[in-house]
């Protein structure tokens, strides 16, 4: 008996280790980041990440966490940021002595207010119910923002000096960097803070609510006091990031809310996978990646970003994180090795796949806008010249021959992947 | 073009890092910082397309500037959001880009004038100078003025300066309609056309003054109904894109008979869909001067450009000037350092390819040029837009001095 | 007055019969298979797109029959291909999975036709006012969509009430199981269905695109409203859907039409504030301005006071 409870007990502590080490080697990545991608625009885009990250996993908390699907997070992010920003003025007039590092805390406290009001109303029920709700409550403020000028700026948007506030240990956060580390140091403390509700009971009933709302009832938790708290604290959580976008770029304007952002975390998150915790962080990293680099070598990178999601929801529901957690199994028997090879084999195809659409895709976008004296457009470093045949047909060849190829080849990643999983493959 | 280097790098990380070097070039590098993907990519693909033309059009084929360095446009991708400006900003920056071209949207403009401030006075040595060719809220060059800051688009105020001064001179016209999109920009137009229209025609009775949601109404038809019941013999509109379509073809169906005042009732995609129902009633205020094109160098820069581009119309004309004027500058400035360039261009004059005098006022670095008032016809329509048949035509010209209105902008230049 | 109100009235039909129209397929699609679909009024685009490239083509006519049938038959074939295949992972995911399709819908009419609203035009066959009343014009296209539309919520109403298949529908709505086990070819009724519902929403957008414009962002537009008819009328409910229609159809172009702000009414209670006030854009909201935000209103307090909708009998 006491043998059992000592090896519970070890069990668990080494657990605990183990997320104390991932933490601490996450906050040594963050640090060391900056000195390995340098300019400007890298740490711009990390910053951006950073703030991405809060509001995927903070969106997670009810997507995945609560069962909650959501189509008005925007919201909470967006007041937060605004409030923020207001905050800032103050700041910068003096009219409040506190340091601009603290303020996406006002941002958390105004989520966490506007969560409570809506979340009385809204947490009722999750399912449809809850995703309308959602909509028609995004539409209402993202509608609003443009009437109240006086609160929301207008087209223009509300802007401030982050430089002006009180003495911060010497540092006034005018050079980026020192805004990377604030949002870096908010993003790890956010992402434990997270975790860390996940491992309560609170979160573990969050779980148990959107598994199976009536057996949650029976053992005695209200399934609408559970929603209302995963609920209020992502409205927090969402509310923080906005306070730290008002930091990072000085200006918050209406686009923070609207249903285009709710879209875009939801983007994040399913993308990442909902079901893990690292699944929007990891979704959050990819998008914001996706948004600021491959737009700027293709005017079709939404196109891109829509065929992903497709392609994610039919066949990866669990998101890019569940397909690596998919060889945990195989990780742990050592025989993911075996893998490798047609994995390799079976990229190929696939890339030529990939290859022929988005070099159709781009070749009819350059001839719908290139000009007469340019009929040459360079795809992957061959010269292609939209009047001639060839490229077409080599294109659709290529699509096609990867399409055989992905079917040919099938069968033996299959099989190798059943053999990997012990579960005997080969007949 | 740059889209030309696709998937190189894409998922390489060294796309992130790629942004600090290669700033030394022989090449100046020339940001312009637009919407190229999106609902609004159309105004943004035409503005790079142009700025290629022009630039290649008075810099690169006659030898560059300063005896020789030649000029080369990055096109970045804000998705018409301020937060991305800001982001691809910085990206311009890190890729050597000193000049800075936006123009679509106020509140992009604001939010980049805004950024380069900050970012001027953050870093002395790398500043950023701002060129904003279609921006007109009128703070731009008023309260919120800025050294680093020039428009080449006469402002809304002054735009709405013309339309009274044609009104005016109207007697038929009695009774008014204002109805305008819901947010600063449609706010601000009937705003001016009170103040101006109590300044120059007292008598006019303003019979309807109406904001409606921005780009969410589906039907115009109730709002013309009202425009209809309230006789108003002339209506004005800043509205824009599918919200000016949908308004004016609404009227027409309804029967309204009033002439519309606008900014932006033609260009690509709104003319060629307008068509008939606007024929002789629906006029537009700008600096387009297309029909009577009224020189042969004009001329030949619309043709050169159609050859280059047959599918796509001129949609910015101004871009021309703004183009040639910093050429100028640059040779005047004998530098391309921004704050030399910027002091070179404070104050500078400058004939138009169609022979029209155009200055760049000092005091606040808002273009003084004259504005015409264009009607919508398919009549002695030389440049039509999408091949419709349609287009504008002068009816007539407010000349610079008379447009010139006053500023509140208080320059701070640096020392 | 007058003109107004019997002018808000006319046009409030045909909107909110067009409406109908798009609510019709959603929410027979919703009852029989319990998905919500996002992308619905993406195919009301699609049909506005097919429509105006057809008649550029052949003419109006044939683009009034063939846009809404090739709607269809994607939607048909999505379902088979597509949806089927993301059923097994739940409504949640099929929720998700409709949401990513309304944005590359989007994205592929951007890639195809491009960002500038086209010029989609009726038929000159009915350009011409069908009759003037108080000098002002009611074109004889609105006449037109108002048959079309009670036309089909005419031919709706018969399949369904008069047919062997209608009746087979009305059964998979309440008690799809049974049905399934009465021998009947489900999952094809399914597809029928959602074959059906698109085209609905297909002709819809052939025939709304030359008066509500026919742009990239117009499904994004409408999306939301027909959502909001569906499970405000009560879904499953095709009386619900037509009540909720003309509600929201006429409510909305009233509003328009009368112009009365806060600050009015506070002026009538003896209330008054002054222009700097910081509250000043709350009291001068006038009606029209919030009119488009009606229908969300609509929509959050018919889901906490009676989520089944006006004359829907389960919960959504």
């Amino acid at each position: 008996m006491s043998t059992l409870t000592d090896l519970r007990r070890s069990m668990v502590a080494e657990a605990r280790r183990r997320q104390r080490l991932t933490w601490l080697i996450s906050a040594v990545v963050l640090v060391a980041l900056p000195w390995i991608f340098s300019s400007s625009f890298s740490i711009s885009i990390m910053t951006q990440i950073g703030i991405a990250i809060i509001f995927a996993l903070s969106y997670n908390m009810l997507l995945g966490q609560g069962g909650m699907l959501s189509f008005g997070h925007a919201a909470y992010f967006g007041l937060g940021g605004f409030l923020a920003m207001h905050a800032m003025n103050y700041i910068a007039d003096g009219a409040i002595p506190l340091p601009v590092p603290l303020l996406p805390l006002i941002g958390g406290v105004i989520g966490l207010f506007f969560g409570f009001i809506i979340g009385t109303f809204s947490t009722r029920r999750a399912g449809t119910v809850f995703a309308m709700i959602s909509l028609g409550v995004a539409e209402l403020i993202a509608a609003l923002s443009l009437i109240f000028v006086g609160f929301f700026g207008g087209e223009e948007g509300v802007s401030s000096n982050r430089t002006k506030g009180p003495d911060f240990f010497g540092f006034n956060f005018g050079p980026d960097i020192q805004v990377y580390y604030v949002a870096a140091f908010w993003a790890l403390i956010a992402a434990i803070a997270m975790f860390l509700f996940s491992r309560t009971p609170a979160g573990r009933m969050a779980n148990a609510v959107r598994d199976n709302a009536e057996r949650a009832e029976f053992i005695g938790y209200s399934q609408r006091n559970v929603r209302m708290i995963s609920f209020c604290l992502s409205g927090f959580f969402a509310g923080l990031a906005g306070g730290m976008f008002a930091i990072a770029y000085e200006i918050v304007t209406e686009e923070t809310l609207n249903m285009n952002q709710s879209g875009a975390v939801l983007l994040m998150a399913y993308i990442g996978g909902v079901g893990y915790f690292i699944g929007p962080i990891i979704g959050a990293i990819i998008m914001t990646l996706l948004r600021t680099v491959l737009s700027n070598f293709t005017e079709l990178w939404m196109l891109y970003v829509g065929l992903l999601f497709i392609a994610t929801v039919m066949f990866v529901p669990s998101g890019l994180t569940g397909l690596l957690m998919m060889h945990g199994p195989a990780w742990k028997r050592r025989s993911l090795k075996r893998l490798l090879a047609p994995y390799a084999a079976i990229s190929i195809p696939s890339l030529a796949v990939i290859m022929g659409v988005g070099g159709l895709l781009e070749l009819t976008h350059f001839a719908h806008t290139t000009s007469m004296d340019d009929r040459v457009m360079t795809l992957f470093s061959i010269p292609m010249n939209i009047d001639s045949l060839l490229p077409w047909a080599g294109l659709i060849a290529l699509f096609i021959g990867g399409v055989l190829g992905v079917r040919r080849l099938r069968p033996m990643l299959l099989d190798a992947w059943a053999d990997a999983n012990g579960a005997g493959g080969g007949d | 073009m740059f889209k030309k280097r696709i998937i190189a790098g894409i998922f390489g990380l060294a796309a992130m890092s790629a942004g600090a070097s290669d700033a030394s070039a022989e090449t100046i590098k020339l940001a312009l910082i637009e919407g190229l993907s999106g609902p609004f990519a159309a105004n943004g693909q035409a503005a790079l397309r142009e700025y290629e033309f022009a630039a290649d059009y008075f810099i690169n084929s006659k030898g560059g500037v300063n005896g020789g360095t030649k000029v080369e446009f990055l096109g970045l991708d804000n998705k018409t959001s301020p937060k991305e400006s800001l982001i691809q900003l910085k990206n311009a920056i890190g890729q050597g880009a000193r000049f800075v071209f936006q123009g679509n949207s106020s509140g992009v403009a604001h939010a980049i004038v805004d950024g380069v401030n900050k970012h001027n006075e953050r870093n002395p040595d790398e500043k950023v100078l701002y060129i904003n060719y279609a921006a007109v809220d009128p703070a731009l060059t008023n309260d919120s003025c800025s050294f680093w800051h020039f428009r080449f688009d006469p402002n809304a105020d002054q735009k709405m300066f013309a339309i009274t001064e044609v009104i005016a001179k109207r007697a038929d016209i009695k009774k008014i309609y204002l109805i305008g999109q819901d947010y600063s920009f449609g706010k601000a137009v009937a705003a001016a056309a009170r103040l101006y229209l109590s300044q120059k025609r007292p008598d006019i009775e303003i019979v309807g003054d109406e904001l409606h949601p921005i780009g969410k109404v589906k039907d115009f038809t109730p709002y013309v109904t009202k425009i209809k019941a309230s006789g108003a013999d002339a209506v004005i509109t800043g509205n824009w894109g599918s919200d000016m379509v949908n308004l004016a073809r609404a009227s027409v169906d309804v029967g309204v008979t009033a002439d519309f005042f606008t900014y932006y009732a033609a260009g690509t995609g709104i003319t060629a869909a307008i068509g008939e129902a606007g024929k002789n009633r629906i006029r537009v205020v700008s600096e387009d001067h297309r029909n009577p094109p009224g020189s042969s160098a004009w001329i030949d820069y619309m043709k050169a450009f159609k050859a280059k581009y047959p599918e796509n119309d001129l949609v910015y004309p101004r871009v021309a000037t703004a183009i040639a004027m910093l050429a100028n500058a640059m040779n005047a400035a004998k530098s391309t350092d921004p704050q030399k360039v910027a002091m070179a261009l404070e104050g500078m004059e400058y004939t138009r390819l169609d022979g029209t005098k155009v200055k760049m006022r000092a005091s606040d670095h808002q273009i003084q040029m004259p504005l015409n008032i264009s009607v919508h016809t398919n009549e002695d329509i030389t440049w039509d837009y999408d091949n419709s048949g349609y287009g504008t035509h002068v009816e007539s010209t407010i000349p610079a001095d008379k447009v010139e209105l006053p500023t509140s902008c208080k320059m701070e230049r640096p020392s | 007055m007058l003109e107004i109100t019997i002018f808000s009235l006319l046009n409030g039909t045909v909107y909110g019969l067009l409406l109908f129209m798009l609510s019709s397929g959603l929410t027979l699609i919703f009852s029989m298979m319990g998905i919500l679909n996002f992308a619905h009024a993406s195919f009301y685009m699609l049909g506005a797109y097919f429509g105006y490239t057809i008649s550029s083509h052949i003419g109006f006519w044939p683009g009034l029959i063939f846009a809404p049938l090739i709607v269809g038959v994607m939607g048909a074939l999505l379902e088979r291909y597509a949806l089927r295949h993301v059923h097994k992972h739940g409504h949640v995911a099929e929720l998700i999975f409709t949401f990513g399709l309304a944005f590359l819908l989007e994205e592929l009419t951007q890639f195809f036709w491009g960002t500038d609203q086209q010029a989609y035009k009726g038929p000159s066959l009915l350009d011409f006012p069908l009759f003037t009343l108080f000098d002002a014009n009611f074109p004889a296209y609105k006449a037109f969509m108002l048959l079309i539309s009670i036309g089909i919520f005419l031919g709706l109403l018969l399949v369904l009430t008069r047919t062997r298949v209608g009746l087979i529908i009305q059964a998979a709505i309440t008690h799809p199981n049974m049905v399934n086990m009465l021998g009947h070819n489900v999952p094809f009724v399914f597809m029928a269905t959602f074959g059906v519902g698109t085209a609905l929403a297909g002709l819809a957008g052939t025939i709304a695109g030359p008066v509500m414009g026919t742009y990239p962002g117009m499904a994004h537009d409408l999306g939301s409203i027909v959502f909001v008819v569906v499970v405000f009328g009560g879904l499953g409910s095709l009386a619900g859907a037509l009540v909720a229609s003309l509600m929201i159809g006429i409510i909305q172009t009233f509003a328009v039409g009368l112009n009365y702000s806060v600050s009015d009414f506070l002026v009538t209670i003896g209330v008054s504030f002054p222009a700097d006030h910081f509250l000043h854009d709350i009291w001068t909201m006038t009606l029209p301005q919030v009119a488009p935000l009606i229908p969300y209103l609509m929509l959050i307090l018919i889901l906490i006071f009676r989520p089944m909708g006006l004359f829907g009998t389960r919960e959504t």
